[in-house]
């Protein structure tokens, strides 16, 4: 059928798209592990614009900004990647608590979710990473704590929708018991929303990542987090180093683009019905 | 016939689909219609679900979504109604009775819906309409959802009678209503074209059909079956032209009541409602 | 419909409430000890200033003696005493939070304007040049970092073409009676304009979204088929079904603002209530810090809260069903 064999186009540039993307960010992070420590050493090729030798150019200390970017964005990955796992893991809790237990536990669940709504989340971030005492710990428990809500409310509804479907009756009425159908009917129902849920969240995750890194909390200015790099340099702008910032936020913007065009495509992939557009 | 109001001819409409990527299909679900009106005249245009007729009516009026394509000629008053002047004489000598009260904007008070396109004197026609329909004036300050069914398809009358109003479109005016509104609509398209307004009745409830259409046109996948006066409609259907509308008529449960015949018709109407269904959702109505 | 609002209005108080033990057990659960957080290094503190923070906590108290005793003084307004600024929290609050106001009432306007048109302006042009350049122009700017935005801008009209002062509300050593209405637009405009650029992207996508869908509708097909102009359906239904949903979006999004000016006034050093904020955040000023937590959360309620009304009792639709 000519239909099933256009659609079979369109599913291929999809995943063209996505894998270009995840190949791009793949490449960053082995960048990340293979440029050395050396180019951060400080000297005196000072204040050097872009050139061949130096893609961004140089700063204040006579350090390679490429490979201060690269290393800082290794960093926000990993810590973006670590706190959106646990956001995840939270959000599932969460919406199969509010799906399965009840009316009660499902009135509290989202009376919760409202709550830390409710809060603007780079505040509630900058409580968290304070009272945690600041640090990699305080930013990753800070940002997991405020991602999860959305995904959360998504897994409620998705096992809702399956706990109260036909198949999963049938099967309780076979006598199976609570964590098979969990495990076999629940589970792999609601994973692709997961994944779609983890994929969209991480571009936030690491938006607040920078930007609390931005403001001074959590990392040390030693550390060559993205956020703390553009914050340097915002001391240095007003003496026409353009470069200090241009290139290491516009890579920033382009990782974080990759993430969003990866989850969404993905996300069109795993919903058919969405790709009419 | 040069006296015609409205006359359709070999009238196609073809939809054309993308695929992301590169190939394009046209799809038809009309391929040959032809009808014609004349002043004063009421035309039933009879066919089941998914026959085109909705088509039909959306192709005179030039609303047809933007990956559509027609063919053939339509002639308004002996001249070829082309874009330009559908989209000059729709809402004034043209006009259109949608089949579902969803035609209305939700969020907008039925007075100011019925008094769009009246010019200056709007709220003292709109008073004056709303007698002729039966509404009081203070319904004209509520909202769609504050109304019945059979208020809301009044409201939908009452915006289709305009000053110089020569042709009216009436598309399925009548689904699954109770008899007594049917007869008011009945009464109520009767009076237009007794104004002297051509009447385009859209329809597949053949039966009520002709207790007001002059002529009949029997529609079946697209294209034109039959075009007969009302009066052939009679007995066993023998003045009928085709095979096909003879056994429409006698499906009909006053007539032979053909129960198998009638079965027949049920499972090609349900293909043909998924059929137009498919059609809606990818010809999104873009424009 | 008052019922509806009473319902929702006591949802909120619940989580004010909600929200203050949420706060006070994130301090208590903490390692830290609250007068140690109070006076962190600061070692001038007078015993006297530790005695008073004592009392503000009541620390010799139950946990829950310590909450209500808590809870009580900020209901009596009493916010405690700032370390950094030496003066009551509440009065700093007042004076930076008109700052912010006017820093984020501006962007809210202009990013809601600017929003909904291009909104509009893609879903009309659907699938045309002009719609793509805005459906990419909103999808980039959702994976903008707002203060890099701010950066550029800084860089842009700051630094090269000089038409904007790098910082600061007002200009440096000039008393605050002689600054002129002027002073203030020209510090202000370049931060205003950076909160305004991220938050267009929102409303835009939506209000795309939603347009589409009104356009798609039958009574759309039935306006062109009255014989209304593209304008006139525009004026008619296209405005009438979509600006309501725009609005109560951009309501929901005072959360969102809140959390940009923070990083907007940081890049200009703008003195709103945000940069307060991370000055008190990083230099450990506890009760500054819980003041405005508390202050923002229930500006950003009450912006849910007006959302959440204009979407289910505003709507005509909706008078039936509440």
């Amino acid at each position: 059928m000519l239909s099933v064999q256009e659609g079979w186009n369109v599913r291929k540039t999809m995943l063209l798209l996505a894998a270009s993307s995840a190949a791009f960010l793949l490449l960053l992070l082995f960048l990340g592990f293979w440029l050395s420590n050396d180019n951060l050493r400080l000297s005196v090729a000072r204040n050097l614009p872009p050139s061949w030798e130096h893609p961004f150019g140089t700063d204040w200390l006579g350090r390679d900004m490429f490979t201060r970017t690269i290393k800082g964005l290794r960093l926000s990955l990993s810590v973006g990647a670590l706190a959106s796992v646990i956001s995840v893991v939270v959000a599932i809790v969460m919406g199969t608590c509010a799906a399965v237990f009840g009316k009660a536990a499902d009135a509290v669940i989202s009376w919760i979710i409202d709550l830390f709504i409710g809060m603007p989340h780079l505040v509630f971030m900058i409580l968290i990473c304070f009272i945690a005492g600041g640090g990699i710990y305080g930013i990753v428990l800070g940002i997991s704590l405020t991602h999860w809500t959305a995904l959360a409310r998504v897994v409620r509804s998705e096992v809702l929708q399956v706990k109260n479907a036909e198949y999963i009756q049938i099967s309780r009425s076979c006598g199976k018991s609570a964590w098979y159908i969990a495990r076999r009917h629940i589970w792999p129902a609601i994973f692709p929303q997961i994944l779609i849920g983890f994929l969209l969240m991480f571009p936030h995750v690491i938006l607040h990542e920078a930007a609390l890194t931005f403001l001074g909390f959590g990392l040390s200015p030693q550390t060559p987090a993205i956020g703390i790099i553009l914050s340097e340099a915002m001391s240095h702008i007003s003496t026409g180093k353009w470069w200090l910032v241009v290139f290491p936020g516009l890579l920033l913007v382009v990782v974080i683009k990759s993430f969003d065009s990866i989850g969404e495509r993905i996300r069109i992939l795993l919903e058919p019905a969405s790709s009419h557009e | 016939m040069s006296d015609a109001l409205l006359q359709v001819e070999h009238l196609s409409i073809g939809f054309s689909q993308y695929f992301k990527g590169t190939k394009k299909r046209v799809i038809h679900p009309i391929s040959d219609l032809n009808v014609e009106i004349r002043e004063g005249e009421i035309v039933a245009v009879v066919g089941s679900s998914g026959s085109g007729k909705s088509l039909l009516a959306h192709a005179v009026l030039g609303i047809l979504p933007g990956n559509a394509v027609c063919g053939g000629n339509i002639a308004y008053r002996g001249e070829p109604l082309t874009e330009e002047r559908k989209a000059r004489l729709r809402g004034r000598e043209i006009s259109f009775i949608p089949q579902s009260v969803n035609y209305l904007d939700p969020l907008m008070r039925v007075g100011k819906q019925v008094r769009i396109g009246l010019g200056a004197d709007a709220p003292s026609v709109q008073q004056a309409l709303f007698q002729r329909y039966g509404l009081k004036a203070s319904d004209g300050r509520l909202f769609p959802y504050e109304l019945s069914g059979g208020m809301l398809r009044r409201v939908l009358f009452a915006t289709s009678v305009r000053e110089g109003v020569r042709l009216v479109i009436a598309d399925e005016p009548t689904p699954g209503i109770h008899p007594e509104a049917l007869a008011e609509i009945l009464k109520q398209l009767k009076q237009l074209a007794s104004e002297g307004a051509g009447v385009m009745l859209i329809t597949h409830d053949l039966m009520s059909a002709l207790e007001i259409a002059d002529r009949v046109a029997v529609i079946e996948e697209g294209r034109t079956v039959e075009i007969s006066e009302a009066a052939a409609f009679e007995g066993a259907g023998r003045q009928l032209r085709t095979e096909f509308t003879r056994r429409l008529w006698r499906a009909l449960p006053d007539n032979d009541f053909d129960l198998e015949l009638q079965g027949k018709e049920e499972v090609r109407i349900a293909a043909d409602r998924r059929k137009s269904g498919l059609l809606l959702s990818k010809g999104a109505l873009d424009f | 419909m008052a019922k509806s609002i009473a319902i929702r209005l006591v949802r909120v108080a619940t989580l004010l409430i909600g929200l203050s033990i949420l706060t006070f057990s994130l301090i208590h659960l903490s390692p830290m000890d609250p007068v140690n957080a109070y006076i962190g290094g600061d070692t001038s503190a007078s015993p006297e200033q530790i005695e008073k923070f004592k009392q503000y906590w009541g620390v010799d108290k139950s946990p829950v003696e310590q909450y209500l005793s808590w809870a009580g003084s900020l209901l009596q307004g009493n916010f405690g005493t700032s370390l950094l600024y030496r003066s009551p929290v509440l009065d700093i609050i007042q004076s930076r939070f008109l700052t912010s106001l006017a820093l984020m009432g501006a962007a809210w306007l202009l990013s809601g304007g600017i929003g909904y048109s291009l909104g509009v302006i893609a879903a009309v042009h659907r699938g045309k040049l002009i719609d793509r350049i805005i459906k990419w122009y909103s999808y980039t700017l959702v994976s903008t970092p707002i203060f890099w935005m701010g950066l550029i801008l800084l860089i842009v009209f700051a630094v090269w073409l000089k038409w904007f002062p790098v910082g600061l509300a007002v200009p440096a050593g000039v008393l605050e009676s002689e600054v002129r209405f002027i002073d203030r637009v020209h510090h202000f405009a370049l931060p205003a304009l950076t909160l305004s650029i991220l938050g267009v992207a929102n409303v835009a996508m939506h209000t795309r979204e939603k347009m589409i869908d009104i356009l798609n509708s039958e009574y759309i097909v039935f306006a062109k088929a009255r014989g209304e102009s593209k304008w006139q359906i525009f004026k008619n239904h296209g405005f009438r079904n979509s600006i309501l949903p725009a609005i109560s979006l951009q309501f929901a999004y005072f959360g969102e603002l809140f959390g940009g000016s923070m990083l907007a006034e940081q890049v200009f050093a703008y003195p709103g209530l945000g940069s307060t904020l991370t000055t008190a955040g990083l230099k450990g000023d506890l009760p500054l810090m819980v003041g405005i937590i508390l202050v923002s959360s229930l500006f950003v309620f009450a912006g849910n809260l007006i959302a959440d009304i204009l979407n289910k009792v505003v709507d005509p639709r909706m008078k039936g069903a509440v």
